[in-house]
């Protein structure tokens, strides 16, 4: 596996596609891009890669490498979730 | 004999017949060669396409190969190389991640029945690029000065470093969310379109940090430099919070038209 380095965009290969991090390009190759069902032998979305693939990606969260931050649950009693599990973001901020 | 079927990595427009020199040289996917299909009645929508090993890409294969993430990074990168390289002289519709025709014919069927839709949208995306933003939340620190911790027990020094911690990590989630709607209002104000994608987590994820916001925004190419700089501006000053911005990307999370009204689609 690739090491978790610094921020991407930032290397000196030559190459532009070689400084993008792997995660931002399968998030666009994976759930962006023209989706062609019905013509093709085959394509992504026939065969749900993208259930396996997250599969792979989120394995590692679990037991063996766990969050460093508190849980969903903990936060909730607390009444501080975080950004993403607020349904919307309040007008006029805390 | 390899049976060879034919990979599709995105629709373009050709204008002036120059694309396929811009390709000469790539290795595709399999290091292929990449080329054109047209349709044969002088349209400038053209498909870009390479053979590739059948016994690769057939479905079993294909299944078994994407559960190995090195497989899947080489495929990814070859398919945004090509991308990377139309998208430097043309608009680009990159298709979705393997997918894979019989054989040229098959792609020029579908390019004929779909020409005007493709082209529609090619109208549309031209000239804008793709950009990414991401926002995370730092591991807070321990606060500098554990203030009385001499004179307390261990136990309650430790109980009291907790707390600290505790608050820290949520002032840090305050400031994030406070951050996220800056960084959003001020990317809307140059943004076409908006996509949001699932916060990254999980082995590729780069951190530091956990990502709380992982959104796509699409931007006149002319307001590029100034997208960036105001959205990472934006972002400023919000301890134990960063922004992030990659790209320009090709518009692979606006290949295809929002269904909802763009930009003023409601946070999930």
């Amino acid at each position: 596996m690739r090491p978790v380095g610094g921020p991407p965009a930032r290397s000196d290969e030559p190459l532009p596609n070689q400084q993008v991090a792997l995660i931002d390009l399968l998030d666009r190759l994976l759930s962006g891009g023209v989706v062609l069902t019905g013509d093709v032998v085959l394509s992504i979305a026939d065969i749900d890669l993208v259930r396996i693939t997250l599969r792979a990606l989120v394995v590692s969260i679990s037991a063996a490498n766990p969050s460093p931050w508190p849980s969903r649950e903990e936060l909730a009693q607390r009444g501080e979730l975080p950004y993403l599990e607020q349904p919307t973001l309040p007008e006029g901020g805390p | 004999m390899t049976e060879l079927i034919t990979y599709a990595y995105a629709v373009a427009r050709d204008a002036d017949g120059s694309l396929e020199a811009e390709l000469s040289g790539l290795p595709g996917v399999a290091d292929a060669p990449v080329r054109l299909v047209r349709t044969g009645d002088d349209g400038d929508v053209v498909v870009a396409v390479s053979a590739v090993p059948a016994a690769d890409f057939d479905e079993r294969a294909l299944r078994s190969h994407l559960e190995d993430l090195d497989w899947l990074e080489v495929v990814a990168r070859a398919h945004h190389r090509v991308i990377e390289a139309l998208a430097a002289r043309s608009t680009v519709l990159p298709l979705r991640l393997a997918t894979v025709y019989v054989d040229d014919e098959s792609v020029r069927l579908m390019l004929a029945d779909r020409r005007r839709a493709f082209a529609e949208r090619l109208a549309e995306l031209a000239a804008q690029t793709e950009w990414g933003v991401k926002i995370y939340v730092e591991a807070a620190e321990a606060p500098e000065e554990p203030s009385a911790d001499q004179d307390m027990s261990p136990g309650r020094a430790y109980l009291s470093r907790r707390r600290a911690q505790r608050h820290a990590r949520q002032d840090a989630y305050r400031h994030a969310e406070e951050a996220a709607r800056r960084v959003e209002e001020t990317a809307r104000t140059y943004a076409v379109d908006q996509v949001r994608h699932r916060a990254q987590q999980g082995e590729l994820a780069q951190g530091p940090g956990e990502n709380v916001v992982n959104d796509a925004y699409l931007v006149p190419q002319q307001d590029a430099e100034d997208f960036r700089a105001d959205v990472l501006r934006a972002g400023d000053g919000f301890p134990g919070v960063r922004v992030e911005v990659t790209g320009p990307w090709a518009p692979y999370s606006f290949a295809v038209p929002a269904e909802a009204e763009p930009v003023r689609r409601a946070a999930p």
